[in-house]
């Protein structure tokens, strides 16, 4: 069995995998990161988004082995201590930008890719990017609000929807 | 998904005799078709070749008449490429406008001309602006590598290793894309090339990608284009849409695209 490596959330994880083991099932089964939904294992939903090398990718499409070497962040990885929830978390709290929570960690980790190449995104743009994360509660209205509200944080801004 | 014997070869040369040495291989680049494919058992093969230790393939060169694009390199690249954007905005455009962002931040040029999906985009922009293909073995031109339905000219042990883009005077790509999956249910692709005027379209035709001579005429002649000059039975019909609506889509979509690339 391959062994593969990688830096998830800063630390050091290695693990053997099947050859065919997704990236998604790795950090789920083998590292217990539960934080990674799979919601539709076809790389439409976005629940899966984890972020490999700064980038965000569905890790429902990814092998395991194509990560070895990388990078990886997951949701429990964007909170560093304790309670300190990450601005764009934060945000999706105040802005009640979840209601079954299901998508939440595709949306949040594909929310702070969005805001790393463009800062200060619009209404419109938080829409686009949003094409590959669905939500099945469609509570779109507050998670684009919860993004905007992030972004203004990340930005060292109090935030705008306030 | 079946599993396979996995490779990561770091240079294209061990990739093509790893596929030579393998009983049903398939190249891995982005995964972005090949992996769902897998899951759903339409694929099984033996080995996976994965590209991604060969670095060379990765990159954007651009000298003014020509822009090269190594076969590794991610959607999200070409659409975020100053180089791509001043050369040939209507390519960074269309790569921006393949899947969803981490799609794109996935999937490759290479991956998808190897595939040739017929509602993939970048067909489009390979033919309509007359690039060539580089691979291991030799240099394609984009009318001699389209074959048909997910068929190309590569042979088993052939990979691609760059396309090589010349710079249209004007271009401009526009898609009717189905909502669920952004494939192109039509898109056309108009050129401004030293060459004439080239038009393609994709998503339409059942054998994939083609060129619209009878557009290309319009436009050259200065007309604004319509679809009377496209064959409705060389069209496709499936769940999404009909031959008639597809090929009344190829006109408005010309018409568009033209009047962009004017």
């Amino acid at each position: 069995m391959p062994t593969v490596s990688m830096t998830v959330n800063g630390k050091q994880m290695s693990g053997d995998v099947e050859s065919r083991t997704l990236l998604a099932q790795f950090i789920r089964e083998t590292l217990d990161l539960t934080g990674t939904h799979i919601g539709c294992d076809t790389s439409q939903c976005g629940a899966c988004v984890v972020h490999v090398n700064g980038d965000s990718v569905k890790s429902c499409t990814m092998l395991a082995l194509e990560a070895d070497g990388a990078d990886v962040t997951t949701i429990e990885g964007l909170a560093q201590d304790g309670d300190d929830l990450h601005p764009m978390q934060e945000a999706f709290r105040d802005n009640h930008g979840l209601q079954c929570g299901f998508c939440t960690p595709g949306m949040v980790m594909s929310a702070i890719d969005l805001v790393k190449t463009n800062p200060n995104p619009s209404e419109h743009e938080i829409r686009e990017w949003l094409e590959g994360n669905i939500c099945r509660c469609t509570g779109y209205h507050n998670i684009v609000k919860s993004i905007a509200a992030g972004a203004a944080a990340m930005r060292g801004e109090k935030a705008a929807a306030e | 998904m079946y599993d396979f014997s996995y490779h990561t070869p770091s240079t294209v040369a061990d990739a093509a005799a790893a596929m030579s040495g393998a009983e049903d291989g398939k190249i891995l680049a982005g995964g972005q078709t090949l992996l769902p494919t897998m899951k759903q058992r339409l694929a099984s093969p033996s080995d996976l070749v994965s590209l991604r230790g060969c670095r060379d393939l990765v990159g954007i060169a651009s000298d003014g008449s020509t822009v090269t694009i190594g076969a590794m390199t991610t959607h999200g690249a070409v659409a975020a490429s100053a180089d791509v954007k001043a050369a040939i905005p209507a390519l960074a455009a269309l790569a921006g406008g393949i899947g969803d962002p981490q799609v794109r931040n996935r999937g490759t040029i290479g991956g998808s001309l190897a595939n040739n999906d017929p509602a993939a985009d970048y067909p489009a922009a390979v033919l309509g602006l007359g690039a060539t293909v580089v691979t291991t073995k030799r240099e394609l031109a984009a009318e001699d590598f389209f074959q048909g339905l997910f068929e190309t000219a590569l042979e088993e042990d052939e990979i691609i290793t760059a396309i090589r883009f010349p710079v249209p005077k004007s271009a401009a790509y526009v898609k009717f894309d189905n909502p669920a999956s952004r494939y192109a249910l039509v898109g056309v692709f108009v050129a401004h090339t030293s060459g004439g005027i080239r038009v393609a379209v994709t998503g339409a035709g059942q054998d994939g990608v083609f060129r619209a001579d009878g557009i290309e005429a319009q436009i050259s002649a200065g007309q604004t284009p319509d679809s009377s000059s496209i064959d409705e039975g060389g069209l496709n019909t499936d769940i999404h849409a009909s031959a008639a609506y597809r090929k009344h889509l190829i006109g408005v979509m010309a018409k568009r695209a033209a009047a962009a690339a004017s």
